[in-house]
C-alpha cells in the first residue's frame, strides 16, 4: 500500500506544480516603476504631466488624433485617432470638422460616437454640466484654451470651432481624452467611484486602484486598431519617487521596467544584464532668460557669449553620456530644427571678445542671478549641472550666483515672470522644457504676445521677425507648410541667442532584460502595447 | 483617576491647537504656491484663481485657518489637492500601515535593547558591557535610511533573498500575516528599530546599575532569595522608566520615518508627510501632521497611566 501512496502524492504534487506554473507562464506581467509620488489620475485628463499621459492617458484613452509612437529615429507625429479624419473650412479658418471612427466601444462595452465627443468637452468644458469635473478641467486647460465651441452634426461628425484661427489643434487634441458617459451614469455620477473603474477606448483597461500605491491596467482584446493590441496581458505601474528604490527594486527583480535611473546606477545596471534604452525627445535644459531693463541678457553679445561659454561635451560627461549637447531649443534633425547660422559650440576665446566687446571681462564680470532647483521632473542633476555653468561663465567673465528653490517654487515663479515682483533682480530660470508640440515649444515661448502665465514668454523677449513667423506658423493649415514656418522661427531665435541652451535629456529607462518589443519614440509619450515580457 | 485623566484629555485640545497653528503658519511660511502642482502649464488665471477658491486659498490667512479648524473638529480635513480625495481617506490607510511597521520595529528594538541593556548592566564594566554600548552608540548614530539602503543592497540585490520595496505582493490592500507579505517587512523594521534598540539599550543598562545598587536589592540578596527571582524585582523596578522611553519611541515610530518609509516605498505616513511636501499637498500635510500629534499625545497619555499601575508611587492625581 505505501508505495502506491507515495505515487500518489508525488503525482498530484506534480500536478499541482505543473499547474501554477502554467499559471504563471500564462499571464504576461510587466512591472513599471514610476518616478510619481502617486497614480496620475485616472478619470480621463492624466494629472503628473507627461508620466501621467504615458502611462494613464495614452494607455487607457485616446484622443481625437493619436500620436504615431512606432518610431525610435524619426520625432514622433500625429496620426488619426477615435477621428478618421479631418479638415478646417476654407473661409475663416476657425470651423473644424472631425469625422468619427465607426464601431469603436467603451471599455464598458458602450458605444463611441459623436455624443461622447460632446459629452466629454461639456465635462472639461461646461461648467454647469452635470459631468463638469473641476480636477479634469483643470488637466485639460492646457489643451482646450483654443476651443470655442462644439457640436455634433452627425452620430459621427462633429464641429469644433477655435476661437483665432489655430493650426495647431490638432496637436492639442491630442492630449485630450475620451470616457465613457454611461460608466459615469453607471457609478452613481461619481467622478470619485470612476477613477476606480474608469472605461475609456484605450488599448487598456484599468482593473486595479490602490492610490498612491499601484495600478493594474489589464490589456483590451477588443481594442479598435488590432495592430495595437498589448501583447503583455498586464500591465502593473507603481509609483515610486526615489530613484535608488527604483533601481534596487530593478536589481532584486521585483519589476521589470524604471523610468529615469540615475546616470550613476546605470554602470551598475549595466554590469547585471539590464538594458538601458535611450533616446532623443522633445526636452531641452535651458536657462530661460530675462529681458527687463536690469538684465545684461539684454545685448545679443552676452547672450551669445553665453552661450558659447559652455563646455557640453563635459557636461554630457558629467551626466554619463546621458544628454546630448544643444544646438538650439530643438534637436538637430527634428522638422523644426531648420538652418541656424549661430553655432552653439565651446568658444571660450570667442565668448571673452564678445563680453568684451560688451563691456565685460574676467575682472570686471557681468553679473546674473538665475533660480534654479535641487530636483524636479526633467531638471536631469541641475545642482552639479548649475555649478558646472557656473565654472564655464566665471572663466569668461560671467559671474552668476542662484537663488535656489524647490522644483514647485521654481514653476510658480516662472509662471508668475520676470517682471512679477518676487522675480527682482532674476535674469533667468532654469526651468526644463519641452517642445512636444509647436505651441509650448516654439509659439508661445517666442512671441512677444504671448507672456506667461497662458503663454510661454517669461522674459518680455521681443522681436518682431518671430512675432511674424509665429502668427504665420498659426495659420499654416498645411503640415507640411507649418514645419517649413516652424523650422524659421527656430533658426530664427537661435541666431538671436533667445534662451541659453544646453543639453537635451537622453531620456534613460533601464528594464530588465526579459523585457521585448519596446520602441522609444522620440516623444513624451510612450507606445507600451509592443512590450512583451520573455 | 477619572478626574486625572479628564483633565488630561483635556489638555489635548490646546495642544492639538497649538500643532495645528503651528504647522499651518509653518507650511504657508514655505515659499511656492500650494497648488502649483497640479496647475498646468498655460493655465489662465481665471483656472487659477477657479482652483484657489475651491480650495479656499483665496481667503485670508487666519480666515483659512479657522475654516480648517472649524470644518476639522466636524471630521473634514478636506481633499487632498493632488488627488481630490478626502484627507481621512488617504491618512486612515496610511497611519495603519505605519502602525503595522512601528510595531514591529518597537518589537524589534525593544527585544534587543531591554536584552542587550539588562546584560550590560549587570555585567557593567566588563568587555560584554563594552560591547553592548559600543553596539548601542552605533544604534543611535547610524542614519536608518543608510541603514536601509544598505539592508536592500545585501538582501535584496545581491542575495536576492528579500523584497526591496513595497508592502506585500500586491501592496497594503493584501498585506497579511503571511510569509509573502511578511517578508516586506523584515528590512524596513530592522532599519527602523535600530535607534530605539540603541535608545533603549543604554538606558534599560542605566536603570538597571541605578537599580542594582539599591539597598533593597542587597537586602533581597542578604537574605538568600535566587539571582531569578532578585532579577524580577530588578526588571520591575527598571520598568517605569524604561515604559516611558519605549514609548516616546513607539510615538516617534508612529509618525513613520519619512527616509525609511521613502527609502522603502512603504506606504506609510512618512511616505505621505514626504509625497506632500514635495507636491506642496496643504490639506494632506495638516490632517497628517495634526493626526499624529493627536497619536503622540495620546501615546504619552497611555505610557503615564500604564506607569503609574506598574509602580503606584508615581502618583498621577
Amino acid at each position: 500500500m505505501r508505495p502506491r501512496w507515495k505515487t500518489v502524492t508525488a503525482a498530484a504534487v506534480l500536478a499541482l506544480l505543473a499547474h501554477s506554473s502554467g499559471a504563471t507562464a500564462q499571464e504576461k506581467v510587466l512591472r513599471v516603476a514610476m518616478t510619481a509620488a502617486d497614480v496620475p489620475l485616472t478619470t480621463g485628463q492624466p494629472s503628473q504631466g507627461g508620466e501621467g499621459l504615458r502611462f494613464m492617458g495614452v494607455t487607457v484613452y485616446d484622443g481625437l488624433v493619436n500620436w504615431d509612437l512606432s518610431s525610435y529615429e524619426k520625432a514622433a507625429v500625429l496620426k488619426p485617432g477615435l477621428a478618421e479624419s479631418w479638415s478646417v473650412s476654407d473661409s475663416d479658418k476657425t470651423v473644424w470638422t472631425f469625422k468619427l471612427r465607426r464601431g469603436v466601444k467603451f471599455h464598458d462595452g458602450s458605444d463611441f460616437n459623436a455624443d461622447s465627443v460632446v459629452w466629454n468637452f461639456d465635462k472639461l468644458m461646461k461648467r454647469d454640466s452635470p459631468q463638469f469635473d473641476q480636477a479634469q478641467s483643470i488637466q485639460g486647460s492646457q489643451y482646450y484654451g483654443t476651443i470655442a465651441s462644439w457640436r455634433k452634426i452627425d452620430d459621427f461628425t462633429v464641429e469644433i470651432k477655435t476661437k483665432k484661427p489655430d493650426s495647431v489643434l490638432p496637436y492639442n487634441l491630442a492630449n485630450l481624452y475620451f470616457s465613457s458617459s454611461a460608466n459615469w451614469e453607471k457609478l452613481g455620477k461619481d467622478w470619485n467611484k470612476v477613477a476606480f473603474s474608469p472605461a475609456g477606448t484605450g488599448p487598456w483597461m484599468l482593473k486595479t486602484l490602490v492610490p498612491r500605491e499601484r495600478a493594474e491596467l489589464v490589456k483590451n482584446p477588443n481594442y479598435w486598431d488590432p495592430k495595437r493590441i498589448p501583447k503583455s496581458d498586464r500591465l502593473v505601474l507603481l509609483p515610486m519617487p526615489d530613484a535608488n528604490t527604483r533601481v534596487a527594486a530593478l536589481l532584486s527583480g521585483q519589476i521589470d521596467w524604471v523610468e529615469a535611473p540615475p546616470p550613476d546606477a546605470i554602470p551598475r545596471l549595466k554590469s547585471q544584464g539590464m538594458q538601458i534604452v535611450t533616446n532623443q525627445y522633445p526636452h531641452i535644459w535651458p536657462y530661460q532668460i530675462s529681458y527687463l531693463e536690469d538684465s545684461p541678457f539684454r545685448d545679443i553679445r552676452v547672450r551669445k557669449a553665453a552661450n558659447l561659454a559652455i563646455d557640453r561635451e563635459g557636461m554630457v560627461k558629467l551626466l554619463g553620456g546621458l544628454a546630448t549637447p544643444a544646438k538650439g531649443m530643438i534637436t538637430k534633425g527634428h522638422p523644426w530644427f531648420g538652418k541656424p547660422t549661430f553655432d552653439l559650440r565651446y568658444d571660450p576665446k570667442e565668448a571673452m571678445r564678445l563680453l568684451a566687446e560688451a563691456g565685460y571681462s574676467p575682472s570686471k564680470p557681468a553679473k546674473i542671478k538665475v533660480i534654479i532647483s535641487p530636483a524636479g521632473s526633467g531638471q536631469m542633476q541641475p545642482l552639479p549641472m548649475n555649478e558646472f555653468v557656473k565654472e564655464n561663465f566665471r572663466d569668461v567673465g560671467i559671474d552668476m550666483e542662484f537663488e535656489v528653490m524647490d522644483w514647485e517654487a521654481l514653476r510658480g515663479r516662472r509662471r508668475a515672470g520676470a517682471w512679477a515682483p518676487e522675480n527682482k533682480g532674476m535674469h533667468g530660470v532654469n526651468n526644463s522644457w519641452a517642445f512636444w508640440d509647436p505651441d509650448i515649444g516654439l509659439l508661445k515661448t517666442a512671441a512677444s504676445f504671448e507672456p506667461v502665465p497662458t503663454g510661454f514668454n517669461w522674459g518680455r523677449y521681443s522681436d518682431p521677425k518671430a512675432d511674424d513667423l509665429v502668427t504665420r506658423a498659426k495659420l499654416a493649415f498645411d503640415p507640411e507648410e507649418q514645419n517649413k514656418l516652424l523650422a524659421e522661427l527656430h533658426t530664427h531665435i537661435v541666431d538671436q541667442a533667445m534662451w541659453i541652451w544646453m543639453v537635451h535629456d537622453l531620456n534613460p529607462r533601464a528594464m530588465s532584460p526579459k523585457v521585448k518589443g519596446f520602441v522609444q519614440a522620440q516623444s513624451w509619450v510612450q507606445d507600451l502595447t509592443p512590450v512583451e515580457m520573455q | 483617576m477619572l478626574l486625572y485623566l479628564l483633565r488630561r484629555i483635556l489638555y489635548t485640545l490646546p495642544i492639538a491647537i497649538g500643532v495645528s497653528m503651528v504647522c499651518f503658519a509653518l507650511i504657508h511660511l514655505a515659499p511656492g504656491d500650494p497648488l502649483s502642482a497640479v496647475i498646468p502649464e498655460g493655465a489662465s488665471p481665471e483656472v487659477i484663481a477657479e482652483l484657489k477658491a475651491a480650495y479656499g486659498f483665496d481667503q485670508p490667512l487666519p480666515i483659512q485657518y479657522f475654516n480648517w479648524i472649524w470644518r476639522a473638529v466636524q471630521g473634514d480635513f478636506g481633499m487632498s489637492i493632488m488627488t481630490r480625495r478626502p484627507v481621512l481617506s488617504e491618512v486612515g490607510p496610511a497611519v495603519v500601515n505605519t502602525m503595522i511597521l512601528a510595531v514591529a520595529a518597537v518589537t524589534l528594538g525593544f527585544g534587543f535593547g531591554v536584552g542587550l541593556g539588562i546584560a550590560a548592566g549587570y555585567t557593567a564594566g566588563s568587555v560584554i558591557d563594552r560591547i553592548v554600548t559600543a553596539i548601542s552608540v552605533s544604534g543611535v548614530s547610524v542614519p536608518h535610511y543608510w541603514l536601509g539602503m544598505v539592508l536592500i543592497v545585501i538582501f535584496a540585490v545581491n542575495l536576492g533573498v528579500l523584497p526591496a520595496m513595497g508592502m506585500g505582493a500586491q501592496g497594503s490592500a493584501t498585506f497579511a500575516l503571511d510569509w509573502v507579505s511578511l517578508r516586506h517587512l523584515i528590512l524596513p523594521a530592522i532599519a527602523m528599530s535600530v535607534i530605539p534598540a540603541g535608545i533603549i539599550a543604554r538606558s534599560v543598562r542605566g536603570t538597571v546599575i541605578e537599580v542594582l545598587k539599591q539597598d533593597y536589592v542587597q537586602t533581597l540578596h542578604a537574605k538568600g532569595l535566587p539571582g531569578r527571582r532578585v532579577f524580577v524585582h530588578v526588571v520591575k523596578n527598571a520598568a517605569p522608566t524604561v515604559l516611558a522611553i519605549m514609548g516616546l519611541q513607539l510615538a516617534q515610530l508612529l509618525g513613520g520615518s519619512i527616509l525609511v518609509e521613502t527609502v522603502f516605498s512603504w506606504p506609510g505616513t512618512g511616505f505621505l508627510l514626504n509625497t506632500a511636501i514635495f507636491t506642496r499637498d496643504l490639506p494632506i500635510l495638516q490632517g497628517t501632521i495634526l493626526v499624529l500629534s493627536m497619536f503622540f499625545v495620546a501615546i504619552n497619555l497611555m505610557v503615564d497611566l500604564l506607569q503609574s499601575v506598574l509602580d503606584p508611587r508615581i502618583k498621577r492625581a
